[in-house]
């Protein structure tokens, strides 16, 4: 190939400027000058953390400063377990890196339909199909299950997946105060009768951690005819006897109708699933858009999450840790007088409130330089306009590092002026 | 006083508690632009409209809204 015909196919190096009522850019302006002003006060970028080594699920090593993880939803602490990580390299050998296609067409190796058995067995169901993420999940199934003319009803706290599969699918959208019951009730109540509806809750919301009144909230959607979608993406693994969620945990299980998750928290790699006894489900495989027209997850990823999922039926012990670190880090951040999302611990989560952006990212700041990384997340992610610093406990954090952690607070806390 | 003009006062008296800069309610005020509500606040003014009207303003209609005019049209064509 000639030099001119390899730089006549370049990107120009610097493209002629675009006026700004034509530049389709113009509209990210104010978030673009938000955070430059933020950057100009010195402090790191919070959206920029790079990793240059993983020591264990606990544990990095983020610009040469070995740092305690706690906030990566590695609730069960998979990623290293050896079982797991050898049943990856097996099926790398012996499957190749992808699939290079669809579920539906050449995309389905054999580790895909045993990682959609694991699921059957986990969940007890009679049906499992496997997703390339989580986000894909929702995607696919709240936009197919309801079509034009019918509705889906969501809490207002919403994952970003829930609202996006609304906004992808055809179906009429109507959002209830976030866990209210009544709100739920009376907005069922005011819906004409005949449309089909498909009631959206989640086990535990991730923002805040706080879990949901399952119970109360599929009686309500029962009542009013809808069919439940339970996303139980941060209740895999240590919720209920069996580990299924919190809709387990909450003796649900016979009234929910599908309970959707991700392999990308206590599972420990990246995929999504639904799982689901309804007679007619595999039907989705051939309809389901988020399933049909993208790639399969590559075989390595399926195998891993296959023996991750099989061995978290049998996480009893793991399960009892976390609840206990979850327990301790919850009453002792609470002791030092932050405010936090839950009044009581309710999941593997747990929530920082500050005051605004300027303390959430000084105390962010304050704390990985002392080494230990937290989730720093804002609106619109976040519930009523609130900058927050989110915790997530790992199986794996010892008794140690969650003193260490609390240590960490308390000295950064009363350095950024967050706690007396 | 006429159907509209009834709601369109009902409307304007709930907006009250969220016109934080006593901005001047006319059929043509928008409530992004003018108001400047945020999706949190549009979300309680909704629910509270919703609920003194007994209707549901789903968020496909939502979307279409954007002046109190609109907002009244749409209530009126719900309670019809």
């Amino acid at each position: 190939m000639t030099e001119a015909a390899a730089t006549a196919d370049a990107l120009p190096a610097s493209p002629a400027e675009v006026a700004p009522e034509r530049d389709l850019f113009t509209k990210f302006d104010a978030l673009i000058a938000e955070r430059e002003a933020l950057m100009a006060t010195g402090v790191r970028d919070p959206f920029a953390i790079v990793m240059d080594e993983v020591k264990s699920p606990t544990l990095a090593v983020i610009k040469g400063k070995e740092t305690i993880l706690l906030g990566t939803y590695n609730y069960m602490g998979m990623t290293f377990d050896p079982d797991v990580v050898r049943a990856g390299k097996d099926a790398l050998d012996a499957f190749g890196s992808g699939t290079t296609g669809s579920r539906v067409l050449n995309g389905t190796y054999s580790p895909h339909k045993d990682c959609e058995e694991a699921l059957k067995e986990f969940y007890g169901t009679s049906h499992a199909m496997v997703f390339s993420t989580g986000y894909q999940a929702n995607l696919g199934m709240i936009s197919t299950l309801a079509g034009k003319g019918e509705y889906v009803i969501l809490d207002a706290d919403s994952h970003a997946s829930i609202y996006d599969g609304c906004a992808l699918g055809n179906a009429e959208i109507v959002r209830f105060r976030h866990n209210s019951v009544e709100d739920l009730d009376k907005r069922l109540g005011r819906l004409p009768k005949e449309p089909g509806k498909l009631v959206v809750l989640e086990g535990v919301y991730s923002m805040l951690g706080d879990i949901a009144p399952l119970p109360e909230m599929v009686a309500v959607a029962k009542k009013h005819g809808a069919m439940v979608l339970v996303d139980e993406a941060h209740g895999m693994g240590f919720f209920g006897p069996n580990g299924r969620g919190v809709y387990e945990e909450q003796g649900v299980e016979d009234q929910v109708d599908f309970v959707v998750g991700t392999f990308s928290k206590s599972v420990g790699t990246v995929g999504g699933f639904c799982v689901s006894n309804h007679p007619k489900f595999d039907v989705m495989r051939l309809v389901c858009r988020p399933y049909v027209f993208t790639a399969s997850l590559p075989p390595s990823v399926v195998a891993t999450a296959a023996t991750s999922i099989r061995k978290l039926m049998h996480a009893g012990e793991k399960r009892a840790h976390l609840w206990a670190n979850s327990k301790r880090l919850h009453g002792g951040l609470k002791d030092m007088g932050y405010t936090l999302g839950t009044e009581t611990p309710q999941s593997a989560i747990i929530a920082v409130i500050l005051k605004d952006q300027t303390q959430a990212v000084a105390l962010w700041q304050s704390l990985l330089e002392g080494g230990l990384y937290v989730n720093m997340a804002r609106p619109p992610a976040t519930p009523a306009g609130t900058y927050l610093l989110r915790c997530s406990l790992c199986a794996e954090h010892s008794a140690e590092q969650v003193e260490t952690i609390l240590a960490m607070f308390k000295a950064s806390g009363q350095a950024v002026g967050a706690i007396d | 006083m006429s159907d509209r003009a009834t709601v369109f006062e009902t409307v304007t008296r709930q907006i009250e508690p969220f016109n934080k800069k006593q901005v001047a309610l006319t059929e043509a005020t928008t409530f992004q632009g003018d108001l400047e509500w945020d999706s949190l606040t549009v979300m309680d003014f909704v629910a509270a409209i919703e609920d003194e009207f007994d209707i549901i303003i789903t968020m496909n209609m939502q979307a279409e809204i954007e002046t109190i005019g609109q907002l009244v049209d749409a209530v009126m064509s719900l309670k019809a």
